[in-house]
């Protein structure tokens, strides 16, 4: 014991030495997200420098005439975003609300529990892969029916996986929100002889609300950064989609396509869409999670 | 008002059904894929497949040794990276409860736990790749590492902020420095969240394919080194997957089976040792 | 303290030891290659036989051709590999000279998914109407009247293109360049192309392949062995000649018959044989010619050197098996004159 002492002065030094080494990982942290945005945006700047903001809503990409404009990939990825939680939003709410009120614990919420967790675990590639043989087909048949051409890939086939994906994120956001609704004013409503869907419709869901509709946003940000599956099941088309049945491109596939072989100025605007899309889900994330952070300080305000 | 009531309670009925619905057709993709994955996939899978190389296009045969020592490579690489740094900002940030510095950290770990895998792909081509001029297994796990941080800093975070404040108290009134109170007292008594932790970043990064297309790259054949292009599983089942060969495409539900059983052992022994081994206090 | 510290040494030694030991394990010599897909079949096979000789692994993926110029220009790759000769800008673009060698040639042919996969004809103005949207049903009269006897269901045509920068696509586009005005119009030939609307793009020969033999009514354009090692249904396409040839080794080769230049560029689309396929093409190996760059080792370069010495010789053989066309003798021996011209520090590598 008495080899392992050390004089004060070397413990402060060591101190010093810990809280420097924690601080300093800390700051590598802020200066990795910093790196990463100005190395993207210092090789977008060919890009930003020639075609500058109307990049974003021009709507040619055109690799021959060298014109290039971001405006059919935004609008893919939005469109493939919304259809996608559009889908996705009933499935989660019903299982936040299945889990965070109806059946809070044993077996069948367990059950439940852990099929989302293992349904949020598969890798995307995965999901794309299952699209490709199922999905594809089944798209396909319902495009040969309504008498269009039957592509199988495209908008919808992306939306379908997508919501797929993003069921399990937003469902366990919501449950956690549902489950942090105060217990007396439920209470206080059953005492007044409320239904439990009145309870739901009037209570819980009021005053979750705001959780709720972070969880979507977080969701939102999840899909549309979303790679793999989407550019497997999209059809990969640079033109703006005209139903929902079209092939597109959303930002994040037309990058996986283009990158490797994209030199001088379609390499540097794909840097271009990559910053647009790490700008647009950095403020999402923010957003949501300052809204999620807000609820439970005030949940934690309202039990003390 | 007989009536009135029974049309609410219908209405109750009716919801509750419809919820229950809802929520259970959700899991149904989940054995759907499931089913998909062991139908085609485990009839490929015996040892050949496991071991054996990838075979030229169009022979038949062939398996995903390199993939999966490549995947393995990738775990390993990226958390030597991450590990010793997601750890070290979560003892941070949980003794750095408000501050500046510490609520900035904060934001960033939201930030980059939410950045797409592709810019981060592209972000680990512009910082490895070209330097080193060449695609290689280092780069792939710089990416994957970039991935795992996030996950390893909030649990780190939250694990640490749940140890009660008079085991700190206790280990300080006995003379114990801050550095080794920390690290011998604090730490081990939050070792198994912090494990956790690990195990589901791992779990996060083994799938990820977007980051490695301008990384890890590839190799059909089996490689240790860490500057050289390597294979990996996801890589592997998006190159089999969008080929026109039957056989290939049985091939990558078999090594979605593989990767599958992966992600879910990492998963389940993430959960055992919350549940079986999380310090009570 | 001392603990902490061993800590992080312990780390780094673990990382300095996993970086040291990984390294010692690669005992065999490795090259990366990357590129175009249209010959992938073959250089997969070629380097699996390589690799079996003489125990240098040459890892080579199909990214497209234009993914292979733009990686040797990074120079993250030792070669790449194009079926469009590269133009003058990337020329300039690569900063040092690029030696071009063809390595076989090949013919991409219009592959579909048609009900019992009937033999079609293809004119070239049909060919050019289909990718261009303008003849959208497959029992179309302009398809009909070059297949009498054929049953052309009522199908819609899903055509489907190449999303990335593709040899393939050049050769495809440059040919209906020549033999369409409308197409040289709106469209023109590329790597690239400005496809029109409501198209399917897929990524690499194998992705087109792979969608079209999974969907009724798809039509898309391949090297013929993803065709043919899928028993997928192609076309017999109408040459300059007005024949309709079937798309095979010997009609790639009646194609092949002209005169070579000494950089070896030179296109075979539209050509005049009487029995040519008209939408043949060599298929190049890229490199530069100055080896010592960037750092490499000269015994790197020494075995690309002797690999892509073995390539337009021995490895030959190869070629006809995979229904690929060999390469002629004029384009042997100018081959081998290119490969022998590589050097290090100026020194040629090969005697």
């Amino acid at each position: 014991m008495m080899s392992n002492c050390k004089s004060p002065a070397g413990i402060d030094r060591s101190e010093k030495r810990f809280t420097w080494i924690l601080t300093a990982s800390g700051a590598f942290i802020v200066v990795l997200l910093i790196a990463i945005f100005f190395t993207l945006f210092i090789t977008a700047l060919p890009a930003i420098k020639k075609f500058g903001l109307t990049f974003l809503i021009s709507k040619s990409w055109n690799a021959t005439a060298e014109s290039f404009g971001s405006l059919p990939f935004l609008v893919g990825t939005l469109l493939t975003s919304f259809l996608a939680l559009i889908i996705a939003i009933p499935f989660s709410i019903s299982i936040s609300m299945f889990l965070g009120e109806y059946c809070k614990e044993g077996a069948i919420s367990n059950f439940l529990r852990s099929a989302i967790e293992v349904l949020a675990g598969i890798p995307s590639v995965i999901y794309g892969l299952w699209g490709i043989f199922l999905l594809v087909p089944l798209v396909r048949s319902l495009e040969m029916q309504l008498g269009i051409v039957p592509y199988g890939v495209g908008i919808l086939t992306s939306s379908l996986i997508l919501a797929i994906m993003v069921i399990p994120f937003s469902a366990s956001l919501g449950r956690e929100v549902i489950s942090l609704v105060p217990g007396d004013l439920k209470e206080a409503a059953y005492s007044l002889g409320a239904t439990r869907f009145e309870v739901m419709k009037n209570i819980v869901i009021p005053y979750a609300r705001s959780g709720i509709i972070a969880g979507i946003l977080l969701a939102f940000g999840r899909a549309i950064g979303e790679t793999m599956a989407v550019t497997m099941l999209i059809g990969n088309s640079s033109f703006l989609p005209t139903s929902i049945f079209s092939p597109a491109n959303t930002m994040a596939s037309v990058i996986a396509n283009q990158f490797s072989e994209a030199t001088g100025i379609v390499a540097s605007s794909l840097i271009y869409i990559a910053l647009v899309l790490f700008l647009v889900t950095t403020i999402v994330n923010i957003i949501g999670n300052y809204v999620i952070h807000k609820i439970s300080i005030e949940a934690s305000k309202e039990v003390t | 008002m007989e009536k009135q009531i029974n049309i609410r309670l219908f209405k109750d009925t009716l919801f509750k059904g419809l919820v229950c619905l809802f929520a259970f057709a959700s899991a149904l993709p989940l054995f759907l894929i499931l089913y998909y994955i062991t139908k085609n996939g485990i009839a490929v899978i015996n040892w050949d497949f496991l071991f054996n190389l990838p075979r030229p296009i169009g022979e038949s045969g062939g398996g995903i040794g390199s993939a999966i020592v490549g995947t393995i490579m990738l775990i390993i690489l990226s958390g030597v990276i991450s590990i010793p740094f997601g750890i070290a900002t979560g003892i941070y940030l949980s003794e750095q409860k408000k501050g500046k510095l510490s609520s900035i950290v904060r934001l960033c770990v939201i930030v980059l736990q939410g950045t797409p895998s592709i810019v981060i792909g592209i972000i680990a081509y512009i910082w490895v790749v070209l330097p080193l001029k060449t695609f290689s297994a280092m780069s792939g796990g710089i990416a994957l590492s970039i991935m795992m941080l996030p996950v390893i800093i909030k649990t780190t975070e939250e694990t640490l902020k749940l140890i009660p404040y008079h085991l700190k108290e206790a280990s300080l009134a006995l003379g114990v420095p801050y550095y080794k109170t920390m690290l011998k007292v604090i730490l081990p008594a939050g070792l198994s969240g912090i494990v956790t932790g690990i195990l589901l970043s791992i779990a996060r990064i083994t799938g990820e394919t977007a980051p490695l297309l301008f990384t890890a790259f590839g190799n059909q054949f089996m490689n240790l080194n860490i500057l050289k292009p390597i294979d990996s599983l996801p890589y592997r089942i998006f190159y089999y997957a969008m080929s026109p060969y039957p056989e290939w495409h049985t091939f990558a539900w078999g090594a979605s089976f593989i990767l599958v059983v992966f992600t879910l052992v990492f998963n389940l022994i993430a959960r055992g040792i919350s549940a079986k081994w999380k310090t009570q206090f | 303290m001392k603990n902490l510290f061993s800590k992080v040494r312990f780390l780094t030694l673990l990382f300095v030891f996993l970086a040291t030991g990984f390294q010692a394990f690669a005992g065999d010599q490795e090259l990366l290659g990357a590129g175009a897909t249209f010959p992938q079949p073959l250089y997969s096979k070629m380097f699996d036989a390589y690799y079996q000789q003489y125990k240098v692994k040459i890892n080579y993926q199909g990214i497209g051709s234009g993914g292979g110029i733009n990686q040797l220009t990074k120079k993250t790759v030792d070669f790449g590999a194009t079926d469009a000769f590269m133009t003058a800008k990337e020329l300039t673009e690569a900063g040092a000279t690029v030696i071009h060698i063809p390595t076989c040639l090949g013919a991409v042919v219009v592959t579909y998914n048609l009900p019992g996969n009937p033999k079609l004809n293809f004119t070239p103005d049909v060919v050019a109407d289909i990718f261009l949207g303008k003849i959208t049903k497959w029992n179309d009269p302009k398809i009909a009247a070059a297949n009498a006897g054929v049953k052309l269901p009522n199908l819609p045509i899903s055509v489907v293109n190449r999303a990335d920068g593709s040899g393939t696509n050049y050769i495809f586009t440059e040919y209906l360049s020549k033999v369409s005005s409308a197409w040289k119009e709106k469209i023109g030939a590329g790597k690239t192309a400005n496809w029109p609307a409501g198209q399917i793009g897929q990524k690499g020969n194998p992705g087109v392949a792979g969608y079209v033999a999974q969907t009724p009514g798809a039509v898309g354009y391949v090297e013929l062995i993803y065709a043919t090692q899928n028993k997928m249904a192609y076309g017999n396409v109408k040459n300059k000649a007005g024949k309709f040839i079937e798309p095979t080794l010997k009609a790639v080769s009646a194609a092949a018959n002209v005169k070579m230049p000494d950089d070896t560029n030179v296109l075979l689309t539209n050509t005049d044989a009487a029995n040519g396929y008209p939408i043949s093409s060599f298929t190049w190996i890229i490199f530069y010619k100055e080896q010592n760059y960037g750092g490499k080792a000269k015994e790197r370069a020494e075995a690309l050197a002797k690999l892509l010495l073995w390539t337009v010789n021995e490895g030959q053989k190869y070629v006809e098996p995979l229904q690929y066309a060999p390469l002629s003798k004029e384009a042997q021996s100018k081959a081998n004159k290119l490969v022998r011209s590589i050097t290090f520090n100026g020194v040629p590598l090969l005697k």
